[in-house]
């Protein structure tokens, strides 16, 4: 029994930051009176337009880098490439293809030099980020505000302030970039993974008739399903119908997924119980699961539930390339790559006994973080629909940073599911913290306040909690009492 | 057949800065040999090592003379990479684990397996996938061969200290090719029990056909358990024996040596110590020092005595000023004069009267960015309101007695410098003890504690501060404690000596007490 209560204690400290959020965000949803409807839809939009930058912070949390505040960079990489692309006229999801093929190689440049700055100054990457965000805005204002016009000529009245030099304070992607990649329709995405699927499948093949390793069979299985699959959404017309629409329905979505979970599970129990017969496999877990799934499926022909699934509709393919990131996360950490970064964030000491080039693995996990925040700061832009050419980066990695916090993350150790949870409290506390602060005490401006206290205040308890933890010196006393106050302490 | 070596180190010369800390020295290693290698701190051993594993410090230090050979042929080793394909093999005395890895994990650091994925051939190696079920395959036939009966999907975290050092051995082990361990003091964080599994499975990897380097202080284990040994003392090689050879007396007696120069001239001894009249008192002393930790230290010095407390390094002897000092956690008791230490309170053996010169002249014993007299008068501002005007409730510093006290001082000591405002930083090494010593000097103190009085400074200041040392006690009858990793400061000053071992005090010694007894004195452990 004390057991239990220990443990539940224990749950309750090491996820006392979420719980004070969710609470905070339940307090602040009653008192700002919003319809839920409001919230949820804001939010999935938000969740949508801000989800991938906050993912971008996880790989140099891995190598031991802490919390980049250089993807400020990234973010400026991204704009650079907004810029010239609105400029020379493209539109549509070509435009924003544009945008990732000219602002990555930018990134990766960016990447690198920062990567190299921190590994001159180890131990202080944070606070190296920071800084170095402001230095690289003053570089970005000198590129925007004098050199393009003043040395680049360019001539567009609609970028470009009257006097021929420096580039207008907002540049309107209305008729260009907006809703580039969120109008993507599933189809069209279908398509490319079947294709993808397909070219793989052939490369297999080829391996395989060179080296002889793999097995025939998995080739040709991999190839007959993206035929198929591309064969079902072109040939039957009300699949091709339903995922030619851009936006799903968020009732649709849940549906879907709630298939796609029984359907997994009950595959995995007939591969598991009746094929492979592995005595390890439990016949509870997937039974729960499908269960969950059914009373999850009966719950949204509740009436409040089934009025927001009905109200809101997300951008699939901004949420598929989310998911992916969130797929690369976990998945880079069983690649030799990722196990490698992981034993530099560790121990460096360890890592250079062990022959691994720390500085090298150091600057590839920047590289990759500036990358992904270049492609989260386009993802954002195209959503948010105007280009504030010298504000839109300036926040960026404190809001990011201050999300993944919230969502239980440290300096330390920071994984999909905080960055997920981090991104739905903190934009719900940034969608109702006004309409709260107007309700209560007649000013919407104090909740304005309240809502940016809390991202720098969330940023700076948790710098100090890491500095702290790093400074005091562990005690060495074996008494076991002082031992559960250091890790209640820790965590 | 004799003249086959796995590892011949010929003719190794090395010098810091132009302190030579290796002279000529040669080690020769057969395969499948236990090869002890013998030294007090300081021989050289560290140094030796760092050689044979190509570390940064000693090629960013001017490299080395002589010659490398590894079975037979000349090598030249400028990185740990290099050394690690060469087959050489560290067992470090710090863990060299991650605690988050699993053990699997920890064996595999660095030389993961790996199976090419779709996107390796796109990408390059970093891309492959792990081959989790093979690491693990490897990992078990690691520890079995060593003995250890762990699973090898355990977090290194929860495991006992013993066991991280197995571990540290079944890496090596894993390793391919591996010709050459060095086993640098493994049984110095060990229980016996543990110590003596590692000892016999070190026997079981050099019937392998590997070679070992043992370095360890306890002398036991290197007669019950080395093949041969090598003694180094000062830089150079003392012996190289068969181990049949040479008893554990005659062990100590080398590592030790009779070192005859005398340091000190010292003044004619008119004190008279009595047992009745006791300076500063320990009972059953315990300090929480990382390193150099103390576990139950009785100790009585009497009054106008020099004492020495000497041992190696990692024993406990720097714990014993630094816990009685407050500056870590101490448990005990400690009497001044017959006058109990509050040892919770910071400062509070300062009050009484005793004045500590520290052994981290850098960190703890100076302010670097500030002046030589300001930094001379410091604890006695803080401590005894000295040196300051007192304008009701305000203090102010007396600038210009500070000043007078320190130009005496200055004159006193010898602290050569360019005025008394000169920032106590860009002081060498030897006039920055003598600040310290001023500092300590300045509180009038009753008992002196100086801890590694003439660590890092030259031979010319090194006599200056001992012989004024013994001064003050000549003169003054200053109570004096000495706490020093050389052996020779303490034997010509010291009336009594305790060597520190494990934490406690192994002997008390006469300085003039015979090499072998303070030998095995210090290596009893």
């Amino acid at each position: 029994m004390s057991n239990l209560k220990d443990k539940a204690i224990k749950a309750i400290l090491d996820n006392k930051v979420v719980i004070l959020f969710v609470l905070l965000c339940i307090a602040a949803i009653y008192a700002s009176k919003s319809p839920l409807t409001f919230v949820a839809a804001e939010l999935f939009t938000r969740f949508g337009r801000n989800g991938f930058l906050v993912l971008s912070l996880l790989i140099p949390v891995l190598a031991g880098m802490g919390l980049n505040f250089g993807i400020v960079i990234g973010a400026i990489a991204a704009q650079i490439a907004v810029f010239w692309v609105v400029y020379w006229g493209f539109t549509g999801i070509t435009g924003f293809l544009l945008c990732v093929l000219m602002s990555t190689p930018i990134a990766i440049l960016f990447g690198l030099l920062v990567g190299r700055l921190f590994n001159k100054m180890k131990g202080a990457e944070m606070i190296a980020g920071l800084v170095l965000g402001y230095f690289a805005d003053g570089l970005y204002q000198l590129f925007f505000l004098y050199i393009i016009g003043g040395i680049i000529p360019v001539d567009n009245p609609r970028l470009i302030i009257s006097t021929g030099i420096g580039v207008k304070n907002t540049i309107d992607l209305a008729d260009n970039l907006k809703y580039s990649l969120d109008t993507v329709p599933m189809i069209a995405i279908l398509k490319i993974t079947f294709t993808i699927m397909f070219i793989a499948a052939l490369v297999k093949l080829v391996l395989y008739l060179r080296k002889k390793n793999g097995s025939l069979q998995s080739i040709i299985m991999l190839g007959a399903a993206a035929v198929l699959g591309f064969a079902l959404i072109n040939f039957i017309p009300p699949l091709t119908d339903f995922l030619s629409t851009d936006r799903l329905l968020l009732l649709d979505a849940v549906t879907i997924a709630i298939i796609i979970l029984i359907a997994y599970q009950v595959w995995d129990l007939i591969n598991k119980k009746l094929i492979k017969k592995d005595p390890h496999y439990q016949i509870t877990r997937p039974l729960l699961f499908i269960a969950l799934a059914i009373a999850l499926y009966f719950a949204t022909y509740l009436k409040p539930v089934e009025q927001i699934l009905l109200f809101v509709r997300i951008p699939v393919t901004t949420y598929l390339c989310i998911v992916a990131l969130c797929l690369f996360n976990s998945l880079i950490l069983r690649t030799r790559l990722g196990q490698n970064m992981r034993t530099v964030g560790q121990s460096q000491t360890v890592a250079n006994a062990a022959g691994l080039d720390v500085d090298r693995l150091r600057v590839i996990a920047m590289i990759i973080s500036t990358v992904l925040a270049c492609w989260g700061q386009l993802i954002y832009l195209q959503n948010i629909g105007t280009f504030s050419t010298y504000g839109a980066h300036t926040q960026v990695g404190q809001f990011a940073i201050a999300a993944l916090l919230v969502g239980g993350a440290s300096v330390q150790k920071a994984n999909n599911k905080q960055a997920i949870i981090g991104v739905i409290l903190f934009h719900t506390l940034f969608i109702v913290a006004p309409q709260a602060g107007k309700e209560l005490f007649n000013n919407a401006q104090l909740g304005e306040y309240f809502r940016v206290f809390v991202a720098y205040g969330v940023i700076a308890v948790s710098l100090a909690m890491h500095a702290w933890k790093t400074t005091v010196k562990p005690k060495i006393t074996t008494a076991p009492s002082s031992g559960e106050e250091a890790t209640v302490a820790q965590s | 057949m004799s003249t086959h070596f796995l590892l011949n180190m010929k003719n190794i010369s090395k010098e810091y800065d132009g302190n030579q800390v290796l002279k000529n020295v040669n080690l020769q290693v057969k395969p499948g040999e236990i090869h002890a290698l013998i030294g007090e701190n300081g021989a050289g051993k560290s140094t030796l090592m760092n050689i044979l594993f190509g570390m940064p410090v000693i090629h960013s230090t001017g490299g080395f003379e002589g010659t490398v050979e590894i079975n037979g042929e000349q090598v030249f080793i400028d990185s740990p990479q290099k050394a690690i394909d060469y087959g050489i093999g560290m067992v470090h005395q710090e863990f060299m684990l991650i605690p988050g890895f699993t053990v699997t994990e920890n064996i595999k650091i660095g030389r993961e397996i790996s199976k090419p994925s779709l996107l390796s051939h796109l990408f390059g190696k970093g891309m492959e996938t792990l081959d989790f079920e093979q690491m693990a395959r490897d990992a078990r036939k690691a520890l079995s061969d060593i003995g250890l009966n762990i699973e090898e999907y355990i977090q290194v975290a929860g495991l006992p200290v013993g066991y991280m050092q197995f571990i540290e051995i079944a890496r090596e082990i894993d390793k391919t090719g591996i010709k050459l361990l060095v086993f640098d003091e493994p049984t110095a964080v060990l229980t016996e029990s543990e110590a003596e599994r590692l000892l016999e499975i070190m026997k079981v990897i050099a019937s392998k056909g590997i070679a070992i380097i043992f370095i360890t202080h306890r002398l036991s284990e290197v007669k019950n358990y080395a093949d041969s040994i090598t003694i180094l003392r000062d830089g150079e090689v003392v012996t190289h024996k068969d181990i049949k050879d040479i008893s554990i007396i005659e062990i100590a007696e080398l590592m030790i040596g009779r070192k005859v120069e005398k340091l000190v001239d010292l003044a004619e001894d008119t004190r008279t110590l009595s047992d009745s009249d006791i300076a500063l008192s320990l009972k059953n002393f315990h300090v929480d020092m990382p390193g150099e930790r103390v576990r139950g230290v009785d100790l009585d010095i009497r009054k106008g005595e020099i004492f020495g407390i000497g041992g190696l390094a990692g024993q406990g002897k720097l714990g014993i000023p630094n816990g009685i000092m407050g500056l870590y956690k101490a448990e005990g008791t400690v009497e001044i004069f017959g006058k109990k230490l509050d040892l919770s309170k910071l400062g509070s053996a300062l009050a009484n009267g005793i004045a500590f010169v520290s052994e981290d002249r850098r960190g703890v014993g100076l302010l670097l960015d500030e002046s030589i007299e300001l930094n001379i008068v410091f604890s006695a501002m803080q401590i005894k309101d000295e040196f300051l005007y007192h304008l009701g409730p305000v203090k102010l510093l007396n600038q210009k007695q500070v000043r007078q006290h320190a130009l005496k001082m200055i004159d006193l000591l010898d602290i050569r410098c360019t005025g008394p405002t000169q920032k106590v930083g860009s002081l060498s090494g030897g006039n920055q003890q003598k600040v310290c010593l001023a500092r300590a000097l300045t509180m009038n103190p009753e008992i002196l504690i100086v801890s590694e009085p003439t660590r890092g400074i030259d031979i010319g200041a090194k006599k200056l501060v001992l012989e004024y040392l013994a001064k003050l006690n000549r003169e003054q009858g200053m109570t004096i404690i000495i706490v020093s990793s050389e052996l020779v400061e303490l034997r010509s000053l010291c009336d009594r000596i305790a060597i520190v071992s494990g934490g406690k005090v192994s002997a008390i010694v006469k300085p003039d007490a015979p090499d072998a007894e303070i030998g095995l004195a210090m290596a009893a452990g």
